[in-house]
């Protein structure tokens, strides 16, 4: 039996001799060599995800004027960052969209440039119009400010996002007879397509299923630089229905993360736009997962064929919140390009990259192999409420 | 004379038979490069037409009148590789198949020469990777 303690694995890591794997080729490497032997060779395995996650944002202190100034109203690039905090701290968010934005008034609205295609450009090094307005106090009696900044202008500017990386989350489709524009893309009427959002087998809480790794203090990859899980993320919901191999069968965890935005990458923070329904930004998560024991081991080889996720309406069961689903497909199927459901074969398409999470766990991957990263252990693990789980299998 | 264009045909036209009215009334060699009805049944194809300018025109000037929207071919779409997630979400609203998810890679790859210049994908790539140019 296979024992490792966090210390043990920075030790072999420290020393360049740390066995590192991604999600994906453990899953080759079990299917050669069986769980115990793989669990006896590899050290860590590195998972990620690459997609839109709308509750993202950025901290920012913006710095001291002359004279000094309580800003009550911020806009960058003319998206407005929320003020009601202490004199010179904002916080943007990634879906706000410009004032000028037209919104759904011509539908579908386009929302070309929101929060997060300014932290794009924030990242990216481009200069960015701050404007801010107050009303002016005795001790701040400033009351108007435009200038063009920089990141490397701003004092501070933390990437925290209250909710990334959703355990599992629904295929959706379209039932009705007019096209639906929606956060889970383009849905032409009558089951025209099925899109999905994670990256299913490389996905790091499909990988951690009853997160005994994952918790606040996590180190992780975050956007192209390091940040930290800092608690569990809004909406975390461990009580749902799992396989047998522990996964959830609909969303279910999900991690609060953040870290220095002046050390991220505007490869892995991208601003996107969502036809008829608004403004996101894609962020780049990669997750480190140390092999404990042969259990740990176990639930990193987790395959595209054995992770389901719930086949939803838009049209009706999603908006209504009605709770229903009309099946279940892996992500196996998924990526193939088409499910069937029922009699119907409907072609199939990401919203989030599996291209770019692969590629964010071979780069977790040197980073640990080169030794420049270490593991963590986390003060505590994301919450899991044992006596509510439920293990009722597919039948 | 001879030219490349986009013709647009509505929803409510494509049952016509275009091609047949252009050579038989007005004596047009008509060359369709690319066609393709969408799933909302509005038609693009690109087109080579030659003939006298005489005929050129008044073939042009028929189609219009039947409410058939005529586009320059030298609008072309570009695929801007650098700003490209391959997220694939432009996969399923190509309806040409100009724009595919390459299986096992994960990667998309744009097919120039399967594009219909549809501009379906420019607002549906929620990157903007997709541009149109003239
Ligand atoms: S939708 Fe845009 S970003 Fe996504 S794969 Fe297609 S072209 Fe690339
Ligand atoms: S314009 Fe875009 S959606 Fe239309 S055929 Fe060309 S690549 Fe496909």
């Amino acid at each position: 039996m296979v024992k490792r303690t966090y210390e043990e694995i920075n030790a072999k890591i420290r020393a360049g001799e740390a066995v590192v794997v991604t999600a994906e080729e453990v899953i080759s490497m079990v299917r050669e060599k069986g769980v115990e032997e793989t669990a006896v060779t590899v050290d860590v395995v590195t998972t990620a995800t690459f997609g839109p996650m709308c509750s993202s944002g950025v901290f920012f202190n913006l710095g001291h004027t002359k004279p000094r100034m309580k800003m009550s109203r911020v806009f960058l690039n003319g998206v407005e960052a929320y003020a009601g905090l202490a004199a010179v701290d904002a916080y943007l968010g990634a879906t706000q969209v410009s004032e000028t934005d037209p919104g759904n008034k011509a539908f579908p609205g386009e929302f070309n440039y929101g929060g997060g295609h300014v932290i794009e450009e924030l990242v990216e090094g481009k200069e960015v119009l701050l404007e801010a307005v107050a009303y002016g106090t005795d001790c701040y009696p400033r009351k108007k400010l435009e200038k063009m900044i920089r990141l490397e202008d701003i004092p501070q500017a933390i990437l925290f996002n209250p909710r990334n990386a959703y355990q599992n989350y629904n295929v959706a489709v379209n039932l009705s007879d007019r096209t639906l524009y929606t956060y889970m893309g383009i849905l032409k009427p009558n089951m025209g397509n099925a899109n999905y959002s994670t990256s299913g087998q490389l996905s790091p809480l499909f990988n951690d299923p009853f997160y005994r790794t994952i918790g606040m203090g996590t180190k992780i990859f975050l956007g192209g630089g390091v940040g930290y899980v800092s608690w569990y993320g809004t909406q975390h919901h461990p009580d749902v229905l799992r396989g047998e191999n522990g996964v959830p069968l609909s969303p279910a965890g999900t991690l609060a993360v953040m870290g220095d935005l002046k050390q991220m990458s505007s490869r892995w923070l991208r601003g996107v736009s969502f036809l008829g329904y608004g403004a996101s930004l894609m962020v780049g998560i990669g997750i480190p997962i140390p092999v404990l024991d042969e259990e740990m081991l176990k639930y990193t080889a987790v395959s595209d064929e054995e992770i389901f996720a719930p086949v939803v309406d838009y049209s009706e069961a999603y908006p209504q919140n009605l709770g229903e689903t009309i099946g279940q497909v892996s992500y196996a199927q998924l990526k193939s390009g088409e499910i069937t459901i029922g009699d119907r074969v409907v072609p199939t398409a990401p919203l989030s990259s599996y291209h770019g999470a692969r590629e964010i766990a071979m780069i977790l991957k040197e980073w640990i192999k080169n030794g420049e990263f270490l593991l963590t252990k986390p003060v505590f693990t994301l919450p899991l409420s044992g006596e509510k789980i439920n293990f009722k299998g597919l039948a | 004379m001879k030219q490349k264009m986009v013709l647009y045909f509505p929803s409510t036209v494509t049952e016509q038979p275009f091609t047949y009215y252009l050579i038989k009334d007005y004596n047009l060699m008509v060359n369709i490069l690319k066609a393709n009805i969408n799933p909302r049944k509005e038609g693009r194809a690109v087109v080579e037409i030659s003939g006298e300018k005489k005929d050129f025109l008044a073939g042009l000037d028929f189609l219009q009148s039947r409410g058939v929207k005529i586009f320059p071919l030298e609008q072309e779409i570009v695929w801007v590789e650098e700003r490209c997630t391959h997220c694939g979400a432009c996969s399923v609203i190509c309806p040409a198949g100009a724009l595919v998810l390459e299986r096992p890679e994960m990667t998309v790859k744009f097919h120039n020469d399967k594009c219909i210049v549809c501009e379906h994908c420019i607002k549906a790539c929620p990157s903007r990777a997709m541009e149109a140019r003239y």
